[in-house]
């Protein structure tokens, strides 16, 4: 009786180790997230490599800091003296990021606020479905709108001899960076608990008030990051950029000068270069400023958004 | 003739007097026909099971309950013989004459001085000094009996402070308007039993010079801490009598039930 016992509760212990299949799917679905996981940041970090090392060659040779960024000489391809200066370049990025700034600020927090704030139902539904349209126009379908339609327009308007200058590129990149701030202002201003606008109204305050006074400071952590996630999308941007600044390497006294930005000439000229020239290499440099540029504004928007979650 | 006057000096006694007051949400009916006279000055609780919709009779007074646009009321409800539903009302008056606490401490996520001030600036029309506005926040915290607590903190976020004191501030930035109601919903349902204590002595302080509306799920509480109480279910008004009357001889079964504890 007794050592009947025993036995069925030895035969008990022996089940606890029986590994069947739902142990080891579990075990290989753990390893697959797990890679999934880390995915993300083996390509940033495999793509960061990637370009350093095709870059590395000129930084460690032809490479002079002054040069490269405060020249404004772009002429990888000069025959005597090739030079590599960036400011134009710079300056065509900025200039243009700039510019969307200033259009897409305005338009993308006044859609937010109004989305979160004041539409209701089906009106709320179908703005947030066509912002989200917006955001999903390939970015050469925009470069084709500012050549094909603002061009003629601006020379139109403003009787200058080119339209494919720091206004138009502006306008275009503006209106596509404006719906994807939209998105993260309006995911702001909902994050804001509904009981600040609850005391703000139970003590008299107007709709305006309460936006004025509590919403928008409450989240302007939101709103800064949105702003900063729209200036990494211009300075990234290319294809757009490409086809409405006019593509002159020139430091612009105003909006209907023609530029030139850092991505566009990555784009335009890399096909043309023998790999591992200076002149390739040069590219990759400029890749390399791009990247940490871009990395940084995300790096701070990340943090500032971050900042809001836990508040 | 003479009847009528009589009846008009009786209103003017009236903080709150609500006549055939209903309120539907959507097609749910919250409130039946409610008819209820709130006298001026005193501590009013209002006590019933989840749902009975005590407050949402609070929540009309100073129609907050209008931010939801699924909401339906008919009937009439005068506040300090004014009707607040009248078309020639203005809202944001409405909402500063009667103030309201929440059940959860909710002040703004600005410094202490800026929620003391915020409904002072949005009801005066031009700008403050700074001397009047600091004695402003010195009078509204005196009041709830916070200042020498925060005094050297006025920059300080409000929403550092502990519950209790939160609580005690969102009572303090109604005073500034000069309410002549305050309606408190569950004021002390967030708070320990010492922060219960604390909010049901400034309530007993400031009684008197404002009508206090109080909706409580605590007997106790309602037992101790008001003069009259009102005793809803189902959205109807059962009992409305002083409160030390109906806690001993209740005059209707269900409020015996109730606060006996038989249901609730």
């Amino acid at each position: 009786m007794t050592t009947k016992r025993n036995a069925e509760s030895v035969a008990a212990a022996a089940d606890f180790d029986k590994l069947n299949r739902d142990w080891y799917i579990d075990k290989a679905v753990q390893v697959l997230v797990f890679l999934g996981g880390i995915s993300a940041i083996i390509f940033i970090i495999g793509i960061f490599v990637f370009i350093t090392k095709e870059g590395m060659g000129f930084i460690l040779g032809d490479f002079s800091f002054t040069e490269f960024f405060f020249s404004q000489n772009w002429r990888p391809t000069s025959e005597n003296k090739a030079t590599y200066g960036i400011l134009a370049l710079i300056a065509g990025t900025a200039s243009v990021t700039g510019l969307a700034m200033l259009i897409a600020i305005p338009f993308s927090l006044g859609t937010a606020i109004f989305i979160a704030e004041f539409a209701t139902g089906r009106t709320r539904e179908f703005l947030k479905i066509t912002v989200e349209l917006l955001a999903a126009i390939p970015s050469v379908v925009w470069g084709f709108i500012g050549l094909a339609l603002m061009n003629p327009l601006i020379i139109d308007i403003f009787d200058v001899p080119v339209g494919l200058n720091v206004l138009n590129a502006g306008i275009i990149l503006g209106l596509m960076a404006a719906p994807i701030m939209t998105s993260i202002a309006e995911d702001a201003l909902k994050a804001v608990p509904d009981r600040y606008r609850e005391a703000a109204e139970a003590m008299g305050a107007t709709r305006w008030q309460v936006i004025y006074k509590v919403v928008l400071p409450a989240a302007k952590n939101g709103l800064l990051g949105a702003v900063l996630l729209g200036v990494g999308r211009g300075f990234g941007e290319t294809m757009a950029v490409l086809m409405a600044t006019g593509h002159a390497i020139n430091i612009p006294g105003s909006v209907f000068d023609s530029v030139r930005a850092l991505t566009a000439t990555i784009a335009a000229e890399l096909g043309e270069t023998a790999v591992g020239s200076p002149h390739y290499q040069a590219l990759f440099t400029i890749g390399i400023s791009l990247f940490v540029i871009t990395f940084i504004i995300n790096l701070i928007a990340d943090l500032v958004i971050r900042d809001v979650r836990k508040g | 003739m003479l009847a009528t006057k009589q009846q008009q000096a009786d209103n003017k006694m009236m903080a709150i007097s609500t006549t055939d007051l209903s309120l539907w949400y959507g097609t749910f009916q919250a409130l039946f026909d409610i008819k209820l006279d709130i006298k001026q000055g005193i501590i009013t609780s209002m006590i019933g099971p989840s749902g009975c919709g005590k407050s949402t009779f609070l929540r009309t007074m100073n129609r907050i309950n209008e931010r939801l646009d699924y909401v339906r009321i008919s009937g009439k409800v005068d506040v300090m013989g004014q009707n607040i539903f009248a078309p020639e009302v203005e809202i944001l008056q409405v909402r500063k004459q009667v103030g309201m606490v929440f059940q959860r401490p909710n002040p703004l996520p600005i410094s202490i001085r800026d929620n003391i001030l915020f409904g002072h600036n949005i009801h005066s029309a031009g700008k403050t000094g700074k001397s009047e506005e600091g004695e402003i926040v010195e009078s509204a915290l005196q009041q709830v009996l916070l200042w020498d607590k925060v005094k050297d903190r006025l920059d300080h976020k409000a929403t550092a402070l502990s519950l209790e004191e939160q609580q005690k501030l969102c009572i303090a930035r109604l005073l500034p308007v000069k309410p002549s109601v305050l309606l408190m919903d569950e004021p002390c349902s967030a708070l320990d039993p010492k922060g219960t204590e604390a909010v049901e002595e400034l309530l007993w302080d400031l009684r008197g010079k404002y009508t206090i509306l109080i909706v409580t799920h605590n007997m106790a509480q309602a037992r101790r801490a008001s003069e009259e109480c009102i005793f809803m279910l189902m959205g109807k008004v059962i009992e409305h009598r002083e409160t030390g009357e109906m806690f001993l001889t209740p005059q209707h079964q269900e409020t015996a039930d109730y606060i006996e504890g038989r249901y609730g």
